[in-house]
């Protein structure tokens, strides 16, 4: 032990504090009462469940909570599932414009939704065509890709506006890419010579070696998807249909009437689940994405 | 990888493929194309009208009647990510190498220091939003009590510069503590503990060994907190200020918190509804990002992950 280890412990825990002191302090008014919420009072109370069910019921708490997981849990294992299979096209197989074909996703990662959602919006909520005829005229003049959209797919509040757009991932396809280029050869020979196809191969060698990356890979998308705000603010427009994020903005509402002590429980319920996965996947995490970094 | 890849097919690859080949190309190529194409036309959604006016928007946003208020954002911007990308390094850096440090409980330690990573910008606005309330919050009734002054955090433009900036920084530091605890764990101990016999002080041996080691780190969390700061900062800004109190001159033409992201959101969908502009301004953006990306992989020997 170090002389001076006392001194890192002092600013270590204190630096805990500090990063920890909003949400205690979050949890600590979630628990009491009307009365106490508003004051200076840091006296824990009681009442953590009862101001979870007010908000779970008349803020709505419980819709966006069951909306924010549907949507985090389908794009977390869709963007999982499509960028396995593709890392696994860009490694493991030779065709034609391969190194056109990986420049072509990882170019996305230059497109944040603030740069795209000017013509998102207009895709996601335009109406569709009429009739299959309106299309095929529209679609026949290649000009038109180049106007002003006058079509779009008319899933504005619609669970879809949130899912389909995100289901495919560079980060996920980079990732699992780098990660199948440090398998060895030999692996990947003596499976073929042994007859194993290519979903054999993946079933049971790629799959039982990438746990780590898919687990590091969960935790990001997980996280990601389920903190989004910007894209569900703009294209989700009743509140049914809204996510957690959003919707406890709109707990808080407007004017004098907020009852702090239930947005406060919401704001601890919603923050759970991305925590719970974090802390659940720490290892594979650290190991399939933070080390990885390192090559 | 050397040598010819495992297996041979024609179909599988692209099978394996088109399902991100689809998506990518429909929701990410597709809508930056239409983005592109709305920042040439006026477009007025009252009326329902567009009329092409080629290049005029972007003349418009930089000497025309929207620069004043774009230049300050760009500004303002500019500084908001410098605070952000500087004291939030620092700060991380500096609890990430006491966290690694082998000391009794450096686990738990390091546990209670990264979680903010799953933290949301949103859920960090809204608790924000409470603790400074002028009224009701904590930090207003204890300045009261003590002080007898009730500061109007949000509405004055410094105080809500800072509060946003603040929340911004708290809200990352898990983010970069995970990524220095990584680098610094590859760094060999026997380099330290070398140059601790030779007699180098803790401080000595941070600048002259720690530091360089970790820059490749360094380089690569600027970037990430850059793209943070310019992009993931918009739940925050939203909840905590709504863009935030217009500033002293020359600020007056602005919120103060309004940053490019925002501006760009407020322009287009959150009330002026003028689509044109805020097109033009994602262009801007993404004129940016290409920008930090190719110096991120000039100089950086690494790739990037915005984590999208």
């Amino acid at each position: 032990m170090r002389r001076n280890s006392w001194l890192i412990h002092l600013i270590l825990t204190v630096a805990c504090l500090i990063i920890a002191a909003p949400i205690l302090f979050a949890l600590i008014k979630a628990s009491q009462t009307r009365a106490a919420v508003n004051s200076a009072n840091l006296i824990p109370g009681t009442l953590f469940f009862e101001n979870l069910a007010a908000a779970w019921r008349q803020g709505n708490l419980g819709n966006y909570m069951r909306n924010s997981l549907l949507i985090a849990l389908t794009v977390t294992t869709g963007k999982t599932l499509l960028s396995l299979m593709a890392g696994m096209a860009l490694v493991f197989f030779q065709f034609r414009f391969k190194p056109f074909v990986f420049g072509f996703i990882l170019f996305t990662l230059m497109m944040p939704i603030e740069v795209l959602i000017v013509g998102l919006f207009d895709l996601i909520s335009l109406r569709p065509p009429s009739s299959w005829e309106a299309f095929a005229t529209w679609i026949r003049n290649p000009a038109n890709l180049v106007q002003p959209a006058q079509f779009g797919l008319g899933w504005a509040n619609t669970y879809w506006a949130i899912i389909v757009p995100f289901l495919a991932s560079a980060t996920g396809t980079f990732l699992f890419r780098q990660h199948f280029m440090s398998i060895p050869r030999s692996l990947a020979d003596a499976a073929k010579i042994d007859g194993a196809g290519p979903l054999r191969f993946l079933r049971s060698v790629l799959i039982p070696m990438s746990w780590n990356t898919i687990g590091a890979l969960a935790v990001i998308q997980f996280v990601y998807v389920w903190d989004q705000y910007l894209w569900p603010r703009v294209i989700i427009q009743q509140s049914e249909r809204q996510v957690v994020q959003v919707g406890l903005n709109l707990i808080i509402g407007v004017g004098q009437g907020t009852q702090w002590n239930e947005v406060m429980a919401g704001a601890i319920i919603a923050l759970l689940p991305p925590l719970v996965v974090f802390i659940l996947l720490q290892e594979q995490f650290m190991r399939g994405f933070a080390l990885s970094e390192n090559k | 990888m050397q040598g010819s890849p495992v297996f041979k097919s024609r179909f599988l690859p692209w099978l394996l493929l088109l399902p991100s080949i689809l998506i990518l190309l429909f929701f990410s190529y597709y809508p930056a194309i239409q983005s592109f194409v709305a920042s040439l036309y006026r477009t007025n959604l009252l009326l329902g009208t567009r009329r092409f006016i080629g290049f005029e928007n972007f003349v418009a946003l930089f000497t025309g009647p929207f620069a004043p208020a774009y230049r300050q954002v760009l500004a303002q911007s500019l500084l908001f990510s410098a605070c952000v990308v500087v004291f939030g390094l620092a700060i991380s850096l500096f609890l990430a190498v006491l966290a690694n440090q082998p000391i009794r409980g450096a686990r738990v330690y390091r546990l209670l220091l990264i979680w903010p990573f799953a933290l949301s910008p949103a859920i960090a606005g809204v608790v924000f939003s409470f603790i400074f309330n002028p009224e009701v919050g904590l930090v207003n009734q204890i300045l009261s009590a003590t002080l007898g002054i009730k500061p109007r955090w949000l509405d004055t433009p410094v105080l809500a510069f800072a509060l946003v900036v603040s929340a911004a920084i708290w809200k990352n530091i898990g983010y970069n503590i995970v990524f220095y605890l990584a680098a610094l764990q590859n760094i060999p101990r026997e380099l330290s503990e070398a140059a601790e016999i030779d007699g180098a002080n803790p401080v000595q041996r941070f600048f002259a060994i720690t530091f360089p080691m970790l820059s490749p780190m360094t380089f690569f969390l600027l970037f990430t907190n850059l793209t943070y700061s310019f992009f993931d900062t918009f739940g925050l800004i939203d909840v905590l200020t709504k863009g935030g109190p217009i500033g002293p001159e020359p600020f007056n033409n602005a919120g103060l918190t309004t940053n490019l992201a925002y501006k760009l959101v407020q322009d287009g969908f959150l009330g002026s509804a003028n689509l044109g502009v805020a097109a033009t301004q994602s262009i801007v953006l993404l004129f940016i990002v290409v920008i930090f990306t190719t110096l991120q992989f000039r100089y950086g020997n690494r790739n990037v992950h915005y984590g999208g």
